[in-house]
């Protein structure tokens, strides 16, 4: 099936592209130089066009994200969607049920989304999960900051051993890049404590935060691996916190991207970086160190983050920080889920509701802006709201909203916000504005860059994969500074979207909600010979301290419906 | 009494036919929708029968007439409609009297206006309610003035009676607005509870305020078994309940400390209850 | 004779995943490893009641062999024409088939439901009300020094529970059993409760009274009695520092207290004390005794489909949930449900009178391989091929551990997954011409 998508304003920075009116060639799910004459047209004109977006970092599936479901009927019910036709139906406003999420992000206009927590030994159920969200392409991260056998290479210094190991577990688990939640914090958590900073050891293992940060970086490097090691740091959501930030960041300051795929240049990804970017020492004298965060990402190439934008909504957060959890469930008293996964993580999941009346997230709020327009480069920078926790991810057109319009953000700021938002940050007098490029920018090219995936996603180059997304917003005659509303409302329901070439929005509806998108997983080949020694070492353990059996722990192939491995040798 | 009852309210009178064996949902059918619509529109807008959709003349003889003003509209359930449920759920003003029995849910998320059943309620009536009144002449099931599935929210508002006696885990939740039983109820009243009244002239079988970390509740009759967690406060006289005066001697308690910062108080009447006082 | 090794058992919420089974012949014929229970489910096949064929009941009570295709025609038939039908069971199939379940459940505007309605659904209403902190098993064999087994009895239930993860050695409890304190809270002198250190041998159905105590000696407060459901308040003060000093700590809880008396509110109590537990610088966790192998894996399965865990009704086209309203239970006991399919599930032996005089009443399905009470009731019979015997799929532990079960030998039948897929085909095509036939009529009257 070949189309071509007419006249559109194309918004395209991997392709320097910014606005220009141009057609879109696609033919057999890939964006091509030309079509025929028989190519069905798609009339684009007074619209915007880009690739589909890319989330770098959500949380949509496996065995935390559907204990928060499990836990919060009161989330369900309160936001359900019937079955329509081959559309399945299904409930959640902050974590919606696997088939609306697919098609929420559907409708929004993108076509991959990253699960950014997987524990190795629940591999399976994510992978359950993510073949029942339909449309995207996706894949996993697993958790791999409080691995015992991590901490073992890593505090013997056996960096390439702890390389053999993470290859064999990527292949074992079909997991896309290496996640690090706390290091060593979500291993104290096993005894109920956490670890504060990047130099407070492990108990028991004694290896430190910034050691296992240090080793992940340089094992990561040595694999090739596509992405960069995406990092949770330590002290999550506490004052003070952003000099344990740029401590972290620092870490992988000399250490050289090394990709065996892909054109990532960062050695280290921070992630929800609005949550580690708190001044002061306690929540009275809280107030926003975002710009100390910007300046550092000003000034250095080797590191991108993405926000964690609070979106001021009743959410429920969910992370592998399990401590962090915990201290959170005691301050709102509502309700808490846990789960500590042996030798591996843990994680925890409680409700929260963000208030624009409360101090603090009103500055949060301030911070995660903040972080977004005082970052000079959009290509160091990705939108997220580490989806449920921020916010949920439905909440990204009005993010794009917020950050377009300088209007809409002060209207906020002086009429709903707590006077912290303005006091405790910078945010009320910063004026810059996104533009669509930008917006480009921080919600598809970055992320598809430092994820890897840059040969076929974040673009619509010649060769990239046929997502597209057109948006009904004619910038030639409409203003996103004043039309905010506008801006958000088609950013939510993209009038066309492609997927893999096929369209699957059509003038505003989801037409195609059967269609399966590919599981990215990295097929690694290390040092073989190394490996073995490893594996053998590896099996004695797991007979002494897991309680599954190894044969039983590698996950076959049917557990994706598209399996699209990573070659790395 | 609310605004306009008597002679100036338009009237809709549903006389039920036969009540299936597959329930019917009538969340649909309230002052608030009805107002403005003429007797054949009302005829024929859509109620629930199990999984199909059905119009409300296939199950209800549709008489009266409707006005414009939903305040002024009272719906009349002319008989025993105890396999219909959602009767009232969500209705901000008007009236609406059941002359016999009625199935769960009876003024679930109610804002306003005033719900009367003759007969019994199911389970669920005045779930997550918000204000208005809701009158039951007969018996009450489980989960009265309760929260939804998970919800730590429960009754905010308005004024529940019930002539009869009441199920299981009644003001589950409750943060506010007041219920009063006439009757007995089973385990667990107040579970939970973080403010508001509730008030039993009954016996209550046993866990009364369990986990409650605010709001009061009075027990007139016997407590069968009473929590370990409670602090024995002594003998009050005549107490006062948001405003109004109670009269005679209560034991007073002050619980459940089994949660956190527990503030919750259990009065009760001291005639039956001296069994439970350490 | 071939030896096929580390296959998960489809047996208990246990679900060992170290037995090996001896085959010959495309028969088990013997198994290592696995306990009693789990052994003769393996061995399973001999048993002359395994039905070798689809049957329907005749007008006279008869059953009578028939085709596939002429048994899932007459179910599907039942099925479209119920305005409230029941799908239940699903805990001792694949999540693959609990996933086509659930589709079909949207399909037909139905119920569906598992066993939890009748074992561990309280714990789930506990579980929205006041979370679910958890760890899997190998986090209690590594760490545990204090481990409470509260109204289970697993020497008999889950066998091999104990010798798996509480006497054998962790990485942190190098001597096993020694190196931990077992806590029983139980009414009967039980087979686990011999070998506690500490037994609270709680009055039956107290179980909310005594957590109430608990929680409050928990914070420093008085118990307000001197004995608490049959239990001394000073042991109750011992057990409580007991557990305040335990480095890491785990209660596993059974259908002992999860259906009887305050059933939810137990469980409700029950996790808000081991949530507690986490502020006096110990670690606590729970995790409910599950009893079938895949009794979790519907819930998840359940979940992540349509936010709920069990007791979903489609009636409105979109997922509703409140049990109490929405279990099989309900809807047979209110004489709500016309219509019954059930599959991995005995509801025959388990379900209360007054909800099998329904199922008297009403058709009932049964995908089942053996004759049980249910297919005792059932109007038509489908055997399937098992899973973790005859069929692959995945299941989870009651942990939440997701294992693939193996297929040892090969059968002649349909698995689960395959005969729900031709259902759910079947019931699309039906509903497809339904709604053109609609169309034609829309098209074919007069204008309006
Ligand atoms: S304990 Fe349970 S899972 Fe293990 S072998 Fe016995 S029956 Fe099977
Ligand atoms: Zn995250």
């Amino acid at each position: 099936m070949e189309y071509i998508i007419k006249n559109g304003m194309v918004y395209d920075p991997l392709n320097n592209i910014d606005g220009e009116k141009m057609d879109i060639c696609i033919r057999d799910g890939k964006i091509v130089e030309s079509v025929g004459e028989s190519a069905e047209v798609v009339d684009a004109s007074g619209k915007i066009v880009m690739a589909g977006g890319v989330e770098p970092h959500t949380h949509i599936a496996g065995p935390k994200v559907n204990v928060g479901r499990m836990m919060r009927p009161e989330d369900s019910e309160k936001d359900v969607e019937a079955k329509s036709g081959d559309r399945r139906s299904g409930s959640g406003f902050s974590v919606p049920s696997t088939f609306m999420t697919g098609y929420r992000y559907t409708e929004m206009g993108y076509t991959t989304a990253m699960e950014a927590a997987m524990p190795p030994l629940i591999a399976r159920h994510v992978h359950e999960e993510l073949v029942d969200t339909p449309i995207l392409d996706k894949g996993a991260y697993p958790l791999l900051g409080n691995n015992w056998f991590v901490m073992e290479y890593l505090k013997n210094g056996e960096v390439e051993e702890c390389a053999a190991y993470i290859a064999w577990l990527m292949r074992a688990t079909k997991g896309y890049a290496i996640k690090v939640v706390n290091p060593c914090g979500t291993e104290a958590w096993g005894w109920g404590g956490n670890v504060h900073g990047i130099n407070d050891p492990a108990p028991k293992f004694g290896i430190t935060g910034a050691e296992m940060i240090k080793g992940l970086v340089e094992a990561n490097e040595m694999i090739g691996l596509p992405h960069s090691v995406h990092l949770h740091c330590n002290d999550l959501g506490h004052p003070g916190n952003y000099e344990t930030t740029l401590a972290s960041f620092d870490i992988a300051k000399n250490i050289k991207a090394s990709p065996k795929y892909g054109e990532r240049d960062i050695s280290l990804y921070g992630t929800h970086v609005q949550f580690h970017s708190y001044g002061g020492t306690s929540w009275r004298d809280f107030e926003s160190e975002a710009p100390a965060i910007a300046d550092y990402l000003n000034k250095n190439d080797h590191i991108a983050i993405d926000v964690g934008q609070i979106t001021l909504d009743e959410t429920t957060t969910m992370t592998a920080d399990g401590p962090m959890e915990f201290d959170l469930y005691t301050l709102t008293g509502f309700k808490w889920a846990n789960c500590d996964v042996e030798l591996e993580t843990g994680s925890g999941v409680v409700p929260f509701i963000y208030s624009s009346k409360n101090p603090v997230h009103s500055t949060q709020w301030a911070i995660g802006m903040e972080l977004f327009l005082l970052t000079k480069d959009p290509g160091k920078i990705m939108m997220t709201t580490d989806h449920p926790n921020a916010g949920p991810f439905t909440r990204y057109p009005r993010i794009i909203a917020w950050l377009m319009s300088s209007k809409y953000r002060n209207d906020l700021i002086e009429n709903e916000l707590h006077a912290w938002a303005q006091k405790r940050s910078s945010i009320a007098t910063i004026d810059r504005e996104y533009s669509l490029y930008d917006i480009a920018q921080v919600t598809r090219a970055t992320a598809a860059r430092v994820l890897g995936l840059s040969e076929t996603k974040g673009h619509l180059g010649v060769g990239a994969d046929a997502d597209v997304a057109i948006y009904s917003f004619n910038p030639e005659t409409q203003d996103a500074s004043s039309d905010y509303m506008t801006i958000e409302a088609v950013f939510r329901m993209a009038d066309h979207v492609f997927k893999d070439g096929e369209i699957v929005v059509k003038n505003g509806e989801l037409v195609k909600p059967r269609i399966d998108g590919r599981t990215y997983w990295v097929n690694c080949h290390f040092n073989e010979e190394l490996e073995k020694n490893v594996i053998s070492d590896v099996k004695k353990k797991f007979k002494q301290y897991y309680t599954v059996n190894f044969e039983n722990y590698e996950i076959g192939d049917g557990y994706m419906r598209r399996s699209a491995p990573i070659e790395i040798k | 009494m609310i605004k306009g009852t008597g002679d100036m309210m338009s009237k809709i009178i549903l006389t039920p036919k036969e009540q299936p064996q597959v329930p019917l949902e009538v969340d649909t059918i309230l002052p608030d929708t009805l107002a403005g619509k003429t007797i054949d529109e009302i005829k024929s807008m859509n109620i629930l029968y199990g999984n199909t959709e059905v119009e409300l003349q296939e199950f209800f003889d549709v008489e009266g007439e409707s006005g414009e003003d939903p305040s002024e509209l009272q719906i009349e359930f002319n008989g025993d409609v105890y396999n219909t449920k959602r009767i009232g759920q969500g209705m901000t003003t008007g009236e609406i009297v059941v002359k016999g029995n009625a199935s769960m849910y009876v003024g679930a998320k109610m804002k306003g206006g005033k719900i009367t059943v003759e007969g019994d309620v199911a389970g669920w009536a005045g779930q997550n309610m918000q204000g208005g009144e809701i009158v039951v002449m007969g018996n009450a099931g489980d989960y009265l003035g309760s929260a939804y599935r998970g919800d730590w929210r429960g009754m905010s508002g308005g004024k529940i009676t019930v002539h009869g006696n009441a199920g299981r885990e009644i003001a589950e939740y409750m943060l506010g607005g007041k219920i009063h039983i006439i009757g007995n109820v089973k385990m667990l009243p107040g579970i939970h509870m973080n403010g508001g009244i509730l008030i039993i002239d009954g016996n209550v079988i046993s866990r009364t305020g369990g986990e409650m970390k605010g709001g009061t509740i009075i027990v007139n009759g016997r407590i069968g078994e009473f929590l370990p967690g409670f602090e024995y406060l002594g003998v009050r006289k005549d107490i006062d309940v948001d405003g109004e005066v109670m009269q005679g001697l209560f034991y007073k308690f002050r619980g459940d400390f089994a949660t956190k910062g527990a503030d919750g108080v259990v009065y009760t009447a001291t005639a039956k209850n001296a069994h439970i006082v350490p | 004779m071939e030896l096929i090794k580390n296959v998960p058992c489809p047996f208990c919420g246990t679900l060992c995943d170290d037995i090996i089974c001896k085959v010959e012949n495309n028969e088990i014929v013997g198994t290592m490893n696995a306990c009693r229970i789990g052994h003769s489910k393996f061995m399973h096949h001999k048993d002359a009641t395994l039905y070798k064929k689809p049957m329907i009941r005749k007008a006279n009570g008869e059953l009578v062999e028939v085709e596939i295709d002429e048994a899932i025609e007459k179910a599907v038939e039942i099925l479209v024409n119920a305005k409230r039908p029941i799908l239940y069971g699903w805990s001792s199939v694949s999540c693959e088939a609990d996933e086509v379940g659930v589709e079909l459940a949207e399909e037909l505007k139905a119920l569906i439901d598992n066993t939890a309605t009748v074992c561990h659904g309280p714990s789930l209403l506990a579980v929205h009300d006041t979370g679910y902190p958890v760890c899997t098993l190998g986090e209690v064999k590594n760490r545990a020094d204090v481990i409470i087994y509260w109204a289970c009895n697993p020497m008999h239930a889950h066998p091999r529970h104990m010798s798996r993860h509480y006497f054998s050695r962790g990485y942190f409890r190098e001597r096993g059993r020694p190196d931990r304190t077992l806590i029983v809270v139980d009414p009967r002198e039980s087979d686990t409760a011999k070998l506690a250190d500490i037994h609270l041998q709680v009055e039956p159905g107290k179980d909310y009274e005594l957590l109430d105590a608990i929680r409050a000696a928990m914070k420093g407060h008085k118990i307000l009695y001197e004995n608490v459901a049959g239990v001394p308040r000073d042991l109750i003060y011992q057990a409580v520092e007991l557990l305040k000093s335990a480095q890491f700590g785990n209660l596993f809880f059974g259908m002992g207290i999860t259906q009887t008396s305050a059933k939810n509110r137990n469980i409700d109590a029950g996790i808000c004390a081991i949530e507690e537990l986490n502020e006096y610088g110990g670690k606590f966790t729970l995790i409910p005794m599950r009893g079938h192998y895949n009794v979790n894996g519907f819930n998840h399965v359940c979940t992540w489909t349509t936010g709920y865990p069990f007791c979903v009704d489609f009636a409105t086209g979109y997922p509703r949930y409140n049990p109490g309203e929405t279990g099989t239970n309900d809807l047979l006991q209110n004489k709500e449900a016309d219509a019954m399919f059930v599959i991995g599930a005995d509801p025959g032996a388990h379900f209360p009178q007054r909800a099998l005089q329904r199922m008297v009443e009403i058709p009932v399905i049964a995908i089942e391989p053996h004759r049980t009470p249910t297919t005792e009731l059932a109007d038509i019979i489908i055997p399937p091929a098992q899973i973790g015997i005859s069929s692959e799929g995945t299941a989870y532990r009651m942990d939440g551990v997701c294992f693939t079960m193996k297929k040892i030998i090969d059968s002649d039948l349909l698995s689960d997954k395959e005969i729900l897929k031709r259902m759910l085909e079947r019931v699309k095509e039906i509903h497809a011409s339904e709604s053109k036939m609609e169309s034609v009529k829309e098209v074919t009257s007069p204008a309006k």
